[in-house]
């Protein structure tokens, strides 16, 4: 069997060899997430904000590894402590001919949070601007509440729109292609949900020429199928590669990989907080008191976790162990920081410290249709905790299930993922470890209810720090504050991988993002 | 004849009011569809603002006097995910989902009447035998599995037919499909195969047990005896005869074919109504999952009908007023 | 199923055998078919590995201390470093691929056989008495009937066990659920032909009590349909239970049913990594099929209209 598994590669490899590239003007994208409409402001969700890109554009662009660069904007600087100055970029225009000036930033920011129906609108993003002022056609000052570092990053998730055609259009005139007229490098020729997205190339765009006459992308959310169809010829690129396949990939001389270290840390939050936790118990089955609570119970955990193992043997070898929320090379990372090491004995002698010789019952929780490999990491880390006398069960779940109960701290000890938006740490530290308060909007997915005073003081301050350097010190602190205090417990960071036909190749982006603009012709 | 269909109509509306509260009651114990949408990022003042938005901040009962006062005025709501209105999304999916149906249970009557036939005809021959084992075979294959193969044989070993999608559409008659077009047939072939199979399977059974057990038939028999040829022994009598449990199955799969598409749409990425409700499920579009309910039961309560009529007129034996309703 | 049911025909037909006990004209019909005796054998020995599972396997793979990651993804034959030998190999997780597939075997064979049994059970019993009592009965009963059909049974199996969450009685409780109402359209189509037919009406005229006429005479010449549908539904069950594992539900993912590990090791089957889908998938496919040949056998034998 295993020979003829080769074998069918081997012919496969030879066929498509004879059947390379149709034509290098086109483009087929295979997609595992669907972008679920056209309107760049009604729904928050990276599918969405990837398709944006290409028809509409932003102020401020976000290279490979999102680090901020000028788009529709050619420079920005702070002129009063609660005043940023754009200025915008000359003689840009829109797919219909009519020019792009600042009255279209206005309006811009004036619908993004405003969309009716939104399930998850772009308030987020513009909740800091108090008022937009326009100077003249092509600078716009933005007046914030308050000192806030953070408006380049915020207006990078914008995607700016028309004022001629936005004015009164509703989401279905954009998902018509009615309202759909934006700067960016491509024009949408159709959008028929579930079946296709066609774009034709914007000649007139102010950029880099776009490579492709037209690029057509496809939902394949069926992981296997996707391969597939890449494997036939159906499609030139696909993203989301199963980490089962990537081996066997390697070896097929039609198909090239490409991967980026991804700004998504995948890893478990811990009920820090309540006395009681529902989840853990005595091994007879009797309420205990929350063992979690004691730091030394918590650091045994992270040390009874074979970080290495779940990398190479559950993600065959594509991640990175992980030690705290974002990899080398964002923003805010701290270079003290070392991975946990891997002590099974170590991590027992801990728990007998805290008072746990024999170890408790524990149930983890985790969904299985959300992250790369999910319920297999919830397995593995079960399997490693049980080694350590802690008896542990495994509840997977769909994420229409999980993310309410968790949301509404029915767990313990959950598995979850976070991708920084802003490509920077305050995204992470903020939502997720900042004391949860509802008012101020602080910890909204802070699901273990971790809370540091000194944590919640050093952040605050590096949020409203506005020099770079400064603030990146703040927040390198604070990183160190929460891991030293073991306030989560990393995994491992993603990385995305990306798989081309002969004749293609990717450009992998840190946000998980798949764009036609990152495909090069060979 | 029309007071019984008008009482099954009557009963059809109660039906479909008991289904739209227990999807109700459902989705609504399974979660809160805002936990899947919202950006992590939010804060809690952008969460409260969209489940007001999505009105799902009113008790139950009242969600769903909102959802009937619109009901009434033709209005099923719009989805949370696509912000289109539902019934507009199921529509545009239902053609898909249609052909690939219509597509399945063509080849399973064409290819397993005949091999039905002839496994009852013969049922002791090695042909007869072969295809009894082979559709033991059909009915055993997890549909997912299945259609795993088959991509690997047809399309990544053979390369032969695209591994999924569906092809270009044409219009013929008003109507567009991509049966119209060579390229879409292409596409359809290898999720029809995956769909039919099991269909396929069961056609076989089912005419070899029918023919089988009118062979033995005092009529049938004398038939034979009277010296009739055998060709029009088996078109006249034992083909008639089989018809009854053929439309019920026939009648009844499709309607079941529609809704397991699901499995056989997911694997061959086919944008179809199956596609759109697995996926609705798993963010629970409720307005979505209720257009596809009501659109759906339509379509079993009109097939049933058929079925039932069909009935009556194959086997003068069964009578509609027997049906009582 | 006691040879009772086979009497109003026993009488016709075949005056010649009245010798023997009709019990055992049904069993040495039954032999008469040799796959059927085949399938009979793979079934008795199938069983029997689910229910001597622990001691035929040689590792408890339901213990998260017996299985190690390190081990993941062996192929068969392979050694882990306690000297065990990996015949089948080890899937994602590290688990010994024989232990799960006995393992898994046990859980898919109950949660098919339970499920199976009671959708026959409830569903058979309201298709004869809507058949019998006509009526609103009928119409109460074939209206149920409409309203779980007219829900794809997948849909139902979805949004009960999203709301029930994950367990073998739970999933076998949505197999009911969807199950019973075919066995109840299928027993009342039968019925309804049968009902007119002179041996329920002269039962009838003789003033049989009415448990008595539909389950000694109604039920054993609607049996046959009911069989068919039957032993498809028990195929039909299980591989609903790997379809549902397949979407994410059902089962816990630390106590794999065969369905469950086909679609695990359904990810790695483009990657050449057979034996984690293939060996389950083939116990799958040779226990629906010893099912199916029993089944296609029983049903030969215990229709009325097929007896020579």
């Amino acid at each position: 069997m295993r020979p003829l598994m080769y074998a069918v590669a081997g012919v496969f490899a030879a066929v498509s060899l004879l059947s390379a590239p149709v034509s290098a003007a086109e483009l087929r994208v295979g997609l595992s997430t669907e972008p679920t409409s056209v309107d760049p402001h009604y729904h928050n969700l990276s599918p969405n904000n990837a398709l944006a890109t290409h028809i509409f554009g932003n102020l401020v662009e976000q290279g490979p590894v999102q680090e901020l660069l000028p788009g529709l904007a050619t420079s920005w600087k702070p002129v009063a402590d609660d005043v940023w100055e754009f200025k915008l970029r000359e003689g840009v225009k829109f797919h219909d001919g009519s020019p792009f000036t600042a009255d279209d930033v206005v309006f811009t920011i004036k619908r993004a949070g405003n969309v009716p129906d939104s399930p998850s609108s772009f308030a987020i993003y513009t909740a800091a601007i108090k008022d937009v002022k326009v100077v003249d056609p092509l600078t716009v000052h933005f007046v914030t509440d308050g000192p806030y570092p953070l408006l380049p990053n915020d207006l990078s998730g914008i995607a700016i729109v028309s004022r001629k055609y936005g004015e009164g259009a509703s989401t279905a005139d954009y998902n018509s292609g009615k309202a759909a007229i934006g700067a960016g490098p491509y024009k949408l020729v159709s959008f028929t949900p579930g079946q296709s997205i066609v774009l034709e190339a914007n000649k007139n765009y102010w950029g880099d020429k776009p490579k492709f006459e037209k690029v057509t992308f496809r939902p394949i959310t069926n992981p296997a199928a996707r391969v597939a169809a890449l494997l036939s010829g159906d499609v030139d690129l696909i993203d989301g590669v199963p980490t089962a396949d990537i081996a066997q990939l390697k070896k097929n001389s039609a198909v090239s990989l490409s991967d980026a270290v991804s700004n998504r840390i995948i890893y478990l939050h811990i009920d820090s907080d309540r006395e009681v936790t529902p989840h853990v118990t005595a091994k007879d089955g009797k309420e205990i008191k929350n063992p979690f609570k004691d730091v030394r119970v918590r650091k045994a955990i992270s040390m009874a976790i074979n970080r290495k193992a779940i990398v190479d043997r559950v993600m065959e070898g594509v991640a990175i162990p992980a030690g705290q929320l974002l990899p080398k090379g964002f923003f805010g990372v701290s270079p003290n920081i070392e991975v946990p090491k891997y002590d099974p004995e170590a991590a027992k002698k801990l728990l007998a410290e805290a008072g746990y010789p024999d170890g408790f019952k524990l149930t983890i929780h985790g969904p299985n249709d959300r992250y790369i490999n999910d319920a297999q990491i919830v397995q593995a880390v079960a399997q490693m905790l049980s080694r350590v006398g802690i008896d542990t069960a495994v509840d997977t779940m769909p994420r229409s299930t999980f993310f309410g109960r968790a949301s509404k701290l029915e767990f313990s000890l959950l598995l979850v993922g976070w991708g920084s938006g802003t490509g920077e740490a305050s995204s992470p530290l903020k939502s997720l470890l900042a004391t949860y308060d509802k008012e101020k909007g602080m910890g909204p997915s802070n699901r273990g209810r971790y809370s540091n005073p000194e944590f919640d003081k050093t952040l605050a301050q590096a949020l409203v720090t506005v020099d770079d350097a400064k603030r990146e010190k703040l927040l390198q602190k604070a990183t160190e504050i929460a891991m030293a205090d073991v306030g989560l417990i990393p995994l491992h960071y993603e990385v995305s991988t990306w798989a081309t036909r002969k004749g293609f190749e990717y450009t992998g982006r840190s946000d998980q993002a798949t764009q036609a603009m990152d495909v090069t012709i060979k | 004849m029309s007071v019984f269909i008008l009482r099954r109509l009557m009963q059809s509306l109660v039906l479909l009011c008991v289904m739209t509260i227990i999807v109700f009651a459902g989705v609504y114990a399974i979660g809160n569809p805002i936990d899947i949408l919202i950006s992590p990022d939010a804060t809690q003042a952008e969460y409260d603002r969209a489940v007001r938005a999505l009105g799902l901040d009113l008790p139950l009962w009242q969600q769903y006097l909102v959802f009937l006062s619109k009901l009434v005025q033709g209005d099923l709501g719009k989805s949370f995910v696509f912000n289109e209105p539902a019934l507009t999304l199921v529509f545009s999916r239902l053609p898909a989902t249609l052909e690939l149906a219509f597509a399945a249970m063509l080849l399973s009557i064409v290819i397993g009447i005949p091999l039905g036939l002839w496994a009852g005809l013969r049922p002791d021959s090695v042909a007869g035998r072969s295809i009894m084992a082979g559709s033991i075979f059909g009915f055993s294959l997890p549909n997912f599995w299945q259609g795993l193969m088959l991509i690997m044989v047809f399309s990544v070993f053979l390369q032969w037919l695209p591994a999924g999608g569906r092809g270009p559409t044409a219009n013929f008659l008003g109507i567009n499909s991509s049966l119209f077009t060579a390229e879409g047939w292409q596409h359809l072939l290898l999720p029809a195969l995956n769909l039919a199979l099991f269909k396929m399977s069961l056609v076989i059974r089912l005419t070899r047990a029918g023919v089988r057990e009118t062979l033995l038939l005092d009529y049938v028999k004398f038939a034979r005896a009277k010296g009739l040829s055998s060709r029009r022994v088996i078109f006249v009598h034992v083909f008639k005869n089989i018809l009854i449990p053929l439309v019920t199955v026939i009648g009844l799969e499709l309607g079941s074919v529609i809704a397991f598409a699901v499995v056989t749409e997911t694997i061959f990425a086919w944008p179809g109504i199956g596609k759109l409700i697995i996926d609705s499920i798993f963010v629970l579009d409720r307005p979505v999952i209720v257009a596809y309910l009501i659109v759906i039961v339509l379509m079993f309560i009109t097939i049933n009908l058929i079925v039932d009529i069909l009935y009556s007129v194959l086997d003068p034996r069964v009578r509609l007023a027997d049906m009582k309703s | 199923m006691s040879a009772s049911q086979t009497e109003p025909l026993a009488a016709a037909p075949a005056p010649a055998k009245k010798a023997i006990s009709p019990w055992r004209r049904l069993l040495s019909a039954f032999f008469e078919s040799k796959l059927a005796v085949v399938g009979l054998v793979g079934l008795v020995l199938i069983i029997l590995a689910a229910l001597f599972a622990p001691l035929l396997a040689p590792q408890n793979p339901y213990d998260l201390t017996q299985i190690d990651i390190m081990d993941s993804k062996l192929p068969p034959g392979a050694e882990s470093y306690t000297g065990m030998i990996y015949v089948l190999g080890t899937d994602g997780q590290g688990r010994d691929m024989l232990s799960g597939i006995l393992y898994g075997l046990r859980i898919s064979l109950i949660v098919g056989v339970l499920s199976g049994f009671f959708a026959l059970l409830i569903g058979t019993s309201m298709g004869l008495s809507a058949a019998y009592f006509g009526g609103r009965v009928e119409t109460l009963i074939m209206r149920l009937v409409d309203l779980q059909l007219s829900f794809p049974a997948i849909l139902v199996a979805l949004i009960l066990l999203a709301i029930l969450g994950r367990g073998v009685d739970k999933v076998i409780l949505a197999l009911i659920v969807v199950q019973w109402a075919y066995y109840a359209r299928a027993s009342r189509g039968a019925a309804l032909v049968e009902r007119r037919k002179e041996y329920i009406e002269s039962a009838r005229s003789l003033a049989l009590s009415t448990p008595r006429i539909i389950f000694r005479h109604l039920l054993p010449n609607c049996l046959p349909p009911v069989i068919v549908i039957g032993t498809v539904q028990v195929a039909n069950a299980i591989a609903l239970e790997a379809t549902l594992s397949f979407l994410g539900i059902g089962l816990p993912v630390t106590e794999p049913s065969l369905g469950l590990l086909i679609s695990n090791g359904f990810n790695y089957l483009l990657s050449g990594r057979y034996w984690i889908s293939f060996f389950p998938g083939l116990a799958l496919l040779l226990t629906i099929i010893a099912i199916n040949l029993v089944g296609d056998q029983l049903r030969d034998i215990l229709n009325p209209r097929l007896q020579r």
